[in-house]
Parts: C-alpha cells; sequence; structure tokens
C-alpha cells in the first residue's frame, strides 16, 4: 500500500492553516453582516426585523429578486429566501418557523385546514408544447386531453404526420402537474400510464426538444424557439391571455401566512403586490393584474 | 496523575469520535423508519412492496416496479461496467506502460469527481438522443411505440456504467497488484504466456477483491440518484424490455420530494426504508465476501 | 481452439482497447461539456451576480457559497474522522468495538445521498431548526460532513498505519505521554495522507447534488452568516439547467460544469502533487 512516512512538511501545514482560515472567513461573515445591519442608518422606512420566507424552488429566485429590491428601500429589514418545496413552504408558515411560506401549486385540501392566509403573488401560464418539427400548432382543449389521457396515440389524428406521440409529464404532485391535470383533464381522468415523466420544466423541455413526436408542459416564461407552444382551443398562451382569462392552463405562486403579520412580513407583501414589486414579477411570470 | 487524566480524557474524546459513524447510522436509520414506517403500516407492508400502482396524491402507493427498476438499472451497469472495468484494471497492472498509465489513472480520478447531474446531461442530451435514433431506425418494427424514445434501462445503464467504472478499477486494480510476485513468475516459469498467467492465476487469486470492487460499484449504482432521474424515463411500470422506461427507489424519493404533502411524503421516507434495508444487505454482504477472501489466502 | 500465442495477442489488444476506451468516455465527457460552456466562461461570468434565476450574470456568489459550504463541511468533518481514526489505530486492538466502529462507517459509506438527503432534511433542517435556521449552508454542511466521513476515517486511518512503530517507541522511550507522542510524533508523520483524503473528499461534496437539494436551501444570493441558505455549483448546474431551462440558462449551466470541472482537476491534481511530494520525500 501507499508510503507516507516523513517528516513535518510545510506545504501541509500551510493547507490546514488556509483550511481554518477559510473556517473562520465563514465564521467572521456572520459578524459582518451583524455589523453591517447595526451601523446604517435606517432610509426613512417604519419596518424593521427579520422575515423568513421558505418554500417552493420554483418561486424562490423570483422571491429573491423581490425581496433584494425591497431591502434597497427598507434597509432594517433583512429577507432571507428558502427553497426546500412546496409542501415544506405550506409546513413552514403553518408551523411559524418561516413568516412567509411559498408555494407553487394550490393548497391540498388537508392543508386547506391549518388556516393559512393564501396571497397570490403572481401567475405561471403552463404552454402544452411540441417539437418545432411537428405540423401540428393547434389543439382544442379535448384533444389535448385524449392525447394526455392516452386515448389519442398518434399525430395523424389530430392532423399530424403518421407517428406514435411521445407524451412526457411532470411528477406527481408538482403545481405545474397539478394545475394541468385539474383544468385539462376531468375528475377521472388519468395521465397515460406509459408516459415519460421529468421533474423540471428544463428536462421535459429537453425531451420534446429531442423527440420530434413529443409533446409536454412547461412553465410559460422557459418557453422559446426551441420548442413550439401549441394553440389551445385557438388561444395562443402569452402573458395577455392568461392574464385576461382566454387561456385556461396556469397555476399561482402563493405566499401563505398565519395569523397576525408583523410590520416588516406586511411591509415586503406589500411591496410584492405594488407596481414595482408586479414589475419585477413580469420579467419572468405573469404579474397578478 | 494530572497527565494521566488528561490522557484519559483524551481517549474518551477520540472514542466518541470513532462511534460518530455508528451514532450517525443508527440517527439515519432511526429517522427514517419514525417518517416512514407509520405509511407502511396503514398501507399494508405487502401491498407497499408489491403494489404495481403508485398515484400517492390519490392514496395509492405501490413500489414493487420502483424495486424491479432499481435492479434493472444495477444489473445494467454492472453487465456493461464491469467487464470494461476489470479489463482496464488488469492493462494497467499489467500492461500499461508507465507512459501510458500516467494518462490512465489522472483520466480514471477525473471521471470519478465529474458530479452526476454533468453525466446526466450527458446522458439526457446525447446518449439519449442516439438511442433513440437507433431505437427508431433499426429496431423500429420490433419495438412497442413506448420503447422508442431513448428514455431507458439501457440508457441509464450506460451511464451508471461509466460511473461506477472507477470504483471498479481502482480496487480491481489494487487486488490484482496485491497477487504476490511469486505467483506470477512461478507461472510465467512454467511456460504460460502472459494472458494464460492473467486469467488462470491472477483473476482466480485476486477475484475476492474483484467481487468486492463488482459489490461496491453496485453499492454506487443502486445509490445514483441525479444522473438516473435524467434518462430513465421515471415511468412507473414493470419494465418488460432493456428499452422500457423505468423510475428507480432513488429516483422515487428525488423527483416527488419537492411538492410532496402529507402521506405522499411519508411514503417517499418508507421508500428510503425500502432502499436503507436494501444497501445494509449488500453491504454486509460484501464484508461476508471480504472476510471469506481474507480466510482463504 | 486458438493457438495459445494467438489468444495471448488477442487479450492484449482487447485490454489496450478496454484501456483507451476508459480515457475516450473521459475524453467525451469532458469534451461535450467545456464545448457547450467553455465559450461562456468570461471574467464577467466568475465576478457577477446571477439575474434572471441565473440565466443571465455570472456566478460569483455561487463560487464563494461553495467554498463556504466545503470549508464548513470539513470543518466538522475533518476532526470527527481523523479522531476515529486515531482511536482505532493507536487505541485498540481488533475486536469487537472496532468491528462495531467499521460495520458503522462502512456502512455509512454505503448510503446513497438521497437517503442522506432525507435524514438531513427531518434532522438538521426541521428538528434542530431553531439551531440550523432551516434550510442553511449550517444544515448542507452537517449533511454533507455525515457524507464524507467514512472516506476520512479510511484515509485517516490508512495514513496512520504506515507510519512506522519504530517512531512511537522512540517517543515513548523518552518519556513522552500517548497523547503527546500522537500529537508529536504520529500525526504530523501521517498528515499528508490525512491532507489527501481531505483534498479526495473535497471532491465529493463540490459534486454532491441530491442531499443538498433537501437540506442547503438554494439560493442565489451571497450568503451572510452560516445561518443563510445557499447553493453549490453543482446544485446551480442543475437548478439552471433543469428548472429553468431557457437557451441562456442551458449556456450559463455548461459554463458553470466547465468551471466545476476545471476546479475539479485542480483538487485532483493537487492531491497528486501532495502524495507525490510526500513519497519522493520519504525515498
Amino acid at each position: 500500500m501507499k508510503m507516507l512516512t516523513f517528516k513535518k512538511s510545510r506545504p501541509a501545514v500551510l493547507l490546514t492553516i488556509a483550511l481554518v482560515a477559510m473556517v473562520a472567513i465563514v465564521g467572521c461573515g456572520g459578524e459582518k453582516a451583524a455589523e453591517k445591519g447595526g451601523e446604517k442608518p435606517a432610509a426613512g422606512t417604519a419596518a424593521s426585523g427579520t422575515v423568513k420566507v421558505a418554500g417552493s424552488t420554483s418561486v424562490q429566485p423570483l422571491a429573491e429578486e423581490l425581496a433584494d429590491a425591497f431591502m434597497d428601500n427598507n434597509p432594517d429589514v433583512t429577507v432571507t429566501v428558502q427553497g426546500g418545496g412546496s409542501s415544506a413552504g405550506v409546513e413552514s408558515a403553518n408551523t411559524g418557523t418561516a413568516q412567509i411560506g411559498t408555494s407553487s401549486r394550490e393548497l391540498k385540501e388537508e392543508e386547506k385546514g391549518y388556516g393559512l392566509t393564501e396571497t397570490v403573488v403572481a401567475k405561471d401560464g403552463i404552454a402544452v408544447v411540441v417539437n418545432t418539427a411537428n405540423q401540428v400548432s393547434e389543439l382544442t382543449m379535448d384533444q389535448v386531453k385524449k392525447i394526455f389521457t392516452g386515448e389519442i396515440k398518434d399525430w395523424s389524428k389530430v392532423g399530424g404526420s403518421k407517428g406514435p406521440i411521445t407524451v412526457v409529464v411532470r411528477e406527481e404532485g408538482s403545481g405545474t402537474r397539478g394545475a394541468f391535470e385539474e383544468i385539462v383533464l376531468d375528475k377521472d381522468g388519468k395521465l397515460v400510464a406509459s408516459a415519460i415523466v421529468q421533474n423540471s420544466t428544463g428536462a421535459v423541455k429537453t425531451a420534446v426538444t429531442k423527440d420530434s413526436n413529443a409533446i409536454g408542459f412547461i412553465s410559460l416564461g422557459s418557453v422559446d424557439n426551441t420548442v413550439k407552444a401549441v394553440k389551445v382551443d385557438g388561444v395562443e398562451p402569452s402573458e395577455a391571455t392568461v392574464l385576461d382569462g382566454s387561456y385556461k392552463i396556469s397555476r399561482p405562486f402563493l405566499f401563505l401566512t398565519k395569523g397576525k403579520i408583523n410590520a416588516a412580513t406586511k411591509a415586503f407583501i406589500d411591496f410584492v403586490l405594488s407596481e414595482e414589486g408586479q414589475k419585477i414579477v413580469s420579467e419572468q411570470f405573469i404579474k397578478i393584474k | 496523575m494530572n497527565d494521566k487524566l488528561k490522557e484519559k480524557a483524551y481517549e474518551k474524546i477520540l472514542l466518541v469520535s470513532a462511534f460518530v459513524s455508528v451514532i450517525i447510522i443508527i440517527l439515519i436509520g432511526g429517522f427514517i423508519f419514525k417518517e416512514g414506517l407509520p405509511l407502511i403500516n396503514k398501507v399494508g407492508l405487502f401491498e407497499f412492496l408489491l403494489g404495481k400502482e403508485w398515484h400517492p396524491t390519490d392514496g395509492v402507493f405501490g413500489i414493487f416496479p420502483m424495486i424491479v427498476g432499481t435492479f434493472a438499472v444495477t444489473f445494467g451497469a454492472l453487465i456493461l461496467g464491469v467487464p470494461l472495468g476489470v479489463a482496464t484494471a488488469i492493462f494497467l497492472a499489467e500492461f500499461a506502460p508507465p507512459r501510458v498509465s500516467r494518462i490512465v489513472r489522472p483520466a480514471v480520478e477525473l471521471l470519478a469527481g465529474i458530479p452526476s447531474v454533468v453525466y446526466g446531461l450527458f446522458g439526457m442530451v446525447i446518449v439519449n438522443q442516439i438511442l433513440m435514433t437507433i431505437e427508431r431506425t433499426y429496431l423500429a418494427n420490433i419495438l412497442r411505440p413506448e420503447y422508442q424514445r431513448g428514455y431507458s434501462i439501457l440508457s441509464a445503464s450506460i451511464i451508471l456504467a461509466i460511473m461506477i467504472l472507477p470504483t471498479v478499477i481502482n480496487i480491481s486494480e489494487d487486488a490484482i497488484r496485491s497477487v504476490p510476485r511469486e505467483f506470477k513468475e512461478a507461472s510465467l516459469a512454467l511456460g504460460a504466456t502472459e494472458w494464460q498467467t492473467i486469467y488462470k492465476v491472477l483473476i482466480p487469486a485476486a477475484s475476492s477483491g474483484i467481487i468486492a470492487a463488482v459489490v461496491l460499484g453496485m453499492g454506487r449504482a443502486l445509490g445514483e440518484t441525479m444522473a438516473v432521474i435524467m434518462v430513465a424515463g421515471n415511468t412507473v411500470a414493470i419494465p418488460d424490455s432493456i428499452f422500457a422506461p423505468v423510475r428507480t427507489l432513488t429516483g422515487n424519493i428525488a423527483i416527488e420530494m419537492g411538492y410532496a404533502a402529507g402521506d405522499h411524503v411519508k411514503a417517499l421516507f418508507a421508500t428510503g426504508i425500502v432502499l436503507f434495508i436494501i444497501i445494509m444487505a449488500l453491504n454486509t454482504l460484501a464484508t461476508v465476501v471480504a472476510k471469506r477472501g481474507v480466510g482463504r489466502s | 481452439m486458438m493457438s495459445v500465442q494467438t489468444s495471448q495477442k488477442i487479450a492484449k489488444v482487447a485490454l489496450w482497447i478496454a484501456g483507451f476506451s476508459t480515457v475516450a468516455v473521459l475524453i467525451v465527457v469532458i469534451g461535450y461539456v467545456l464545448f457547450e460552456g467553455l465559450l461562456h466562461v468570461n471574467w464577467e461570468f466568475l465576478t457577477a451576480k446571477p439575474k434572471k434565476m441565473g440565466s443571465e450574470g455570472g456566478i460569483f456568489p455561487i463560487i464563494v457559497s461553495t467554498v463556504y459550504f466545503t470549508a464548513l463541511t470539513l470543518a466538522i468533518a475533518t476532526p470527527a474522522g481523523v479522531g476515529a481514526a486515531i482511536y482505532l489505530t493507536e487505541y485498540t486492538r481488533e475486536g469487537k468495538i472496532t468491528k462495531i466502529i467499521r460495520f458503522g462507517t462502512e456502512a455509512l459509506a454505503g448510503i446513497p445521498s438521497i437517503v442522506f438527503g432525507l435524514f438531513g432534511f427531518a434532522f438538521f433542517v426541521i428538528l434542530l431548526e431553531p439551531v440550523t435556521h432551516g434550510w442553511s449552508l449550517l444544515s448542507g454542511a452537517l449533511t454533507g460532513a455525515t457524507m464524507i466521513l467514512p472516506t476520512l476515517v479510511r484515509t485517516s486511518e490508512e495514513a496512520i498505519k504506515t507510519v512506522p512503530l519504530s517512531y512511537r517507541e522512540g517517543s515513548l522511550a523518552l518519556g513522552a505521554t500517548k497523547w503527546q507522542t500522537i500529537c508529536k510524533v504520529v500525526l504530523p508523520s501521517a498528515l499528508p495522507g490525512i491532507i489527501t483524503g481531505v483534498i479526495l473528499s473535497i471532491g465529493r461534496v463540490i459534486g454532491e447534488t441530491a442531499a443538498l437539494m433537501l437540506t442547503l436551501g438554494g439560493s442565489l444570493r451571497m450568503p451572510d452568516s452560516i445561518f443563510d441558505p445557499a447553493r453549490t455549483m453543482s446544485m446551480h448546474l442543475y437548478l439552471v439547467a433543469l428548472e429553468v431551462g431557457t437557451q441562456p440558462a442551458i449556456d450559463k449551466a455548461f459554463a458553470t460544469g466547465t468551471v466545476l470541472i476545471i476546479t475539479i482537476f485542480i483538487i485532483n491534481s493537487t492531491a497528486n502533487w501532495v502524495m507525490k511530494r510526500f513519497i519522493s520525500r520519504m525515498s
């Protein structure tokens, strides 16, 4: 085996020191932040304190951008945004470990009993997408339903060229899938069992890009020229059509709070719903009004 | 006196740190069982393990397809990865000139260090695409349309085979190198060729090490998560072809954990229990194999 | 039946092919990532903040988070790992206790990372929330530390075992206590081996994704303290490529992958360099 006997060695010691130093930096990072918070004078706003936002990883990047903009105006408030999943967000709000829980799906029956206040802060349109080589660019809601339940198996049945349809869906529980099922399928309708299951927008998109026979559904904000979003019942999915309600398939991004909330939390939610906040929302998702 | 006390204290501290691993294993087992067992009790052990339907939001929890899927991709990975790995190990130990092994060995190390997400992306974009083309061009009449989509046991096995290569190569090479030189010299002196010496003397003598390499590689393949969910297709169905898409146990947890609520979360922890037990059994097997190897030599 | 010579020749060619296939696989995988990513790596990418969920801008906070996370993980795991190795080599003979410890260490090494994730989520994130503040660098690092502990124990143990007995005997004969001998003689001699183990563990934590998705909190921001959420480069690669998934995002993902692979290459080379230096000094 390897032999490693020799005496003290400088590089090794140096490496160890470097390591310890790195750890020290981490430790000091916390102190510096604390100092920063203490030194800065309030810039004429009332709220102060810490707001912890936890939950959906889909909402997280948006919530962080909103938090950054909010903190520019309110230096006495610290907003931290943690991502762990929608359900964890609901739980965090319910148990009070976070002031705001975020969710990118509607609350489930059992969660509705928690007595949480739901605030819709943004909407995410869900586009039905096909490969760019596909001739089909319009489907009726009924065709979409039949394709995803496995009743229609071939593109030739809906006006395309012959080829078995590859159905790509999101994982069970996901907000995108939940909204899609609720709006597109009947109560007892089930997504076809042989569908490819992916757990992210990007993975669904890759599947559709690579396979000329594929169909999937993804967040509207992620649609670009690598895939083709089909019109459903003649309506093109877009910010405008989701906003006016003519395009039906969308999911809400929720901020969840419980009971009476503190001033900082209220100030943050107010900011998110304000014109300035909604402008940030509309860069990636769809504003609420 | 004081010194002695200190010595005792140090020893106790060290003893505690030695037991950290044991404590963590117990904690991991404890937490996963605590979170997952209530669901297994509710659903019933047999229904959970042998149930073929998985509709977690409707309260239907059967993970049999995932168990089959896990073993299918694992064995696929072993079938593809072990021969190549062992051959590379023999090559490195017996044939490679120093200049060549100076390239191959760091390559193997780098292969081990590449994050699984990178393998996943590679598999999703490149391997699946190639497989799909082959399936649709040459196998179109043989395979069902659902099996012509790239996402399959085969693609997951290919990616996993690459990922277990470093484990298999390193441990097999160590095993081959630790065969006493006299064995080899005696065989060569008796007039055997290098190859005869390798497969009649070296490989049998190193067999327990090579088996250990296979078992460890199997552990890695069973436990891999991110790369597999990106290439396997994640369909919950018992596969009947290597071109069928599958979901693995690890994949089931990683895919659904983000959005799961209530019993669904518990079911994912329960999936973790099954995985935990499989891995522990595999570990025990590895220990037994290793011990037998020591006993023989 | 083939002649002995022919089979020897065929076997030799086959083994050469095997060796080169391994290298070829590496070149294809790495080549693919570098091909897609290298053009998007520039100074701005390394030093700017990410914008628009990571599809624009750079990855500076993510690089810093990766360093913090790695350092914190090692700071937690190294003392326990080396301590365990010292105990196993210096304080016990093989027996029941070592058997239990060894089984624990080996079992831990085999646990899939997603199971570590489930555990870290249930224990560090949820149960220890008052201490760890939920999803945070601390929760992630504690989870990461449990994952690399077996590697650290094993490599440190090997390094300590190679210190010749005569060193210890010499020290003890001069009147040093056991602890003094360990601190002043055994550990310094074993240090390079231990450091190699530490460097190799860095590779493991940097590449980890599954467990961290459930524990680290995924923030794109610069963490202010160990109680803030963060994301590592591997997580960023996954989240940007898959959660966002637009073409600019995928370009950024591959650029992140390029930085990651170069980092891992540097880490591996450092480990080899440390090893080589010590081996050459010894001889």
